[in-house]
């Protein structure tokens, strides 16, 4: 208990917050560096997931291929970046968005996956191309599934981001391996306190979203009587 | 519908092995509580830091002890000073391979360096009660102020002072506690004026992150210890230190009471044949060829007699 005091006074205490060490400094550091992980790990992920999800096809490969990527360790990759790339923020971004890329891809795909095929063939009867039947149907519907993909992905890039540290001047981690290295623990903990909270502000903002994605009509809010004004496929269950 | 039953299942088998992975994780927790408990009277605890070269010594001490009998039980790769040093003093560990004047400075914050056998001396008795040194080896591993030798032929550059010398701004790179080290950037900006531009960690202790950083010239010096092959073969340049910033770092056993007469002489015999240049080899034969520690310990102690 002592110790967790004297980490909350570490967080506290004002010297922290100047310099080129300040914990807002490094909370921004660490926020930025996760979000645009995930953007680069979603612009590669989400199309993909689409493909695989619409057509049906390549799921087997993306399956095997998101399983391994999962089995890959961060730390040893992100020395592997580094060694041939140098170090720098670049390794960190690569092995954080190999990181990345398995929760969203499968978000994405199980999204389109999860979707009632009498909904699709319904939204194809009516005349819709393949085009709208992935923007009009699939993508709303499969929205939640792919907010929880991007949410866990998300909870990962937040607590291993302390590895952009390894090689770059950047992050929550810095305090961890400083901390770490000089038993200044009270440090170590007072950063790894901040991860935590970061990651759980992150969790709840996501779970907001989450609930407000979910399509009228498919949520469990069925009681808040959805409108058949559109005569989208949607409401006709 | 059944796809998302199937998800579910799929997710909860996923936590639940999550789960045990993890609990099975925390069973295994300290791996020095399990040193304790079986360590006997017979049982000699080797330790190492989680240094490359550190465990090399360390396979050494324990093979050499092993072949003259005694029961070794290996807790390497430790950690750095910081986290061991309590572990030793607790008389978890009997016999660990030190470095003398990083040792005394850890021990004596305020501690004056000088040669190595002043260091020694210090540190014989700035050790706490239940933990002596035993003969220091010829071998040092020193920290070091390095840098490329394009870098040091631009400016001239020979001992660590003349890095005044240097009008482009420097960025240091190594691990985050090298900057409160006690020759870190500070001590060069106080006791030289040579002025830092920035800090870069990389925390792989001067390994190869550190090496390709500094001949990428992402940083321009570097913590690197001058037993390192590296310097060698990337064409670096450990600068001089005539003023001793840097204590003299000879190779040293640091053991408790558990080592008796007959494993004090086992331990004294290797370090009597342990110099620099072999020292040096020895790890080339880990960073070069990527050999495991206990075959280059193996092939060096059968070389030399020892076993």
């Amino acid at each position: 208990m002592n110790l967790f005091a004297s980490a909350i006074d570490w967080i506290l205490d004002p010297a922290n917050y100047v310099g080129l060490n300040a914990i807002p400094l490094r909370i921004g550091q660490h926020l930025v560096f996760s979000l645009v992980t995930v953007l680069i790990a979603s612009a590669i992920a989400i199309p993909l997931g689409y493909l695989i999800g619409h057509t049906g096809r390549g799921r087997g490969l993306a399956v095997t291929t998101s399983g391994g990527l999962r089995a890959i360790p961060t730390l040893g990759l992100l020395t592997l970046v580094a060694l041939w790339v140098g170090i720098g923020v670049v390794a960190p971004y690569v092995a954080l968005t190999v990181l990345a890329i398995p929760p969203i891809l499968a978000g994405a795909y199980t999204g389109f996956e999860a979707i009632d095929r009498r909904t699709v063939d319904a939204a194809r009867a009516v005349g819709m191309s393949e085009l709208q039947i992935v923007r009009k149907v699939e993508v709303p519907l499969g929205l939640p599934l792919l907010i929880g993909g991007l949410r866990s992905a998300t909870l990962q890039v937040i607590a291993t981001a302390t590895l952009a540290a390894y090689v770059a001047d950047l992050g929550l981690g810095r305090y961890l391996f400083s901390g770490l290295k000089t038993r200044d623990y009270a440090e170590m903990l007072g950063g790894s306190i901040l991860v935590i909270l970061l990651a759980l502000a992150l969790e709840g903002i996501f779970a907001l979203i989450q609930r407000f994605v979910v399509p009228r009509g498919v949520s469990g809010r069925l009681d808040t009587a959805p409108t058949l004004r559109t005569g989208s496929p949607t409401a006709a269950r | 519908m059944f796809t998302i039953t199937r998800g579910r299942l799929a997710l909860v088998s996923a936590v639940a092995v999550g789960a045990v992975v993890a609990l099975a994780g925390c069973a295994s927790g300290d791996p020095l509580d399990e040193g304790n408990s079986s360590a006997d009277s017979e049982t000699l605890v080797v330790g190492s830091q989680d240094y490359y070269s550190n465990e090399i010594i360390a396979e050494i001490y324990a093979q050499a002890l092993e072949n003259g009998g005694f029961t070794v039980d290996r807790q390497f790769r430790i950690g750095q000073r910081e986290a061991y040093l309590p572990e030793i003093e607790s008389g978890s560990i009997d016999v660990f391979p030190e470095y003398s004047g990083s040792l005394l400075q850890a021990l004596e914050a305020d501690a004056a360096g000088g040669s190595p056998d002043e260091v020694y001396t210090a540190l014989e008795a700035a050790l706490p009660d239940g933990l002596t040194v035993l003969d220091q080896a010829d071998a040092a591993d020193q920290n070091s102020w390095t840098v490329t030798q394009a870098f040091a032929d631009t400016y001239g550059l020979t001992d660590i002072a003349s890095l005044t010398e240097v009008t482009e701004p420097i960025t240091v790179g190594g691990n985050s506690e090298l900057e409160t080290r006690p020759y870190g950037p500070t001590a060069l900006k106080e006791k030289y004026g040579i002025e830092i531009a920035g800090f870069t960690p990389v925390e792989d202790s001067g390994g190869p992150l550190t090496v390709k950083a500094l001949v990428d010239n992402k940083i321009q010096l570097a913590n690197i210890y001058t037993a390192d092959p590296n310097i060698e073969s990337n064409n670096l340049v450990a600068l001089d230190d005539p003023d001793n910033l840097f204590f003299p770092d000879n190779v040293v056993p640091l053991v408790s009471d558990k080592v008796d007469a007959s494993a004090a002489e086992i331990l004294n015999a290797v370090s009597a044949a342990l110099d620099t240049d072999t020292l040096v080899a020895l790890n080339a034969q880990s960073v070069n060829d990527q050999a495991a520690a206990d075959t280059i310990a193996t092939e060096w102690l059968t070389a030399e007699g020892l076993i």
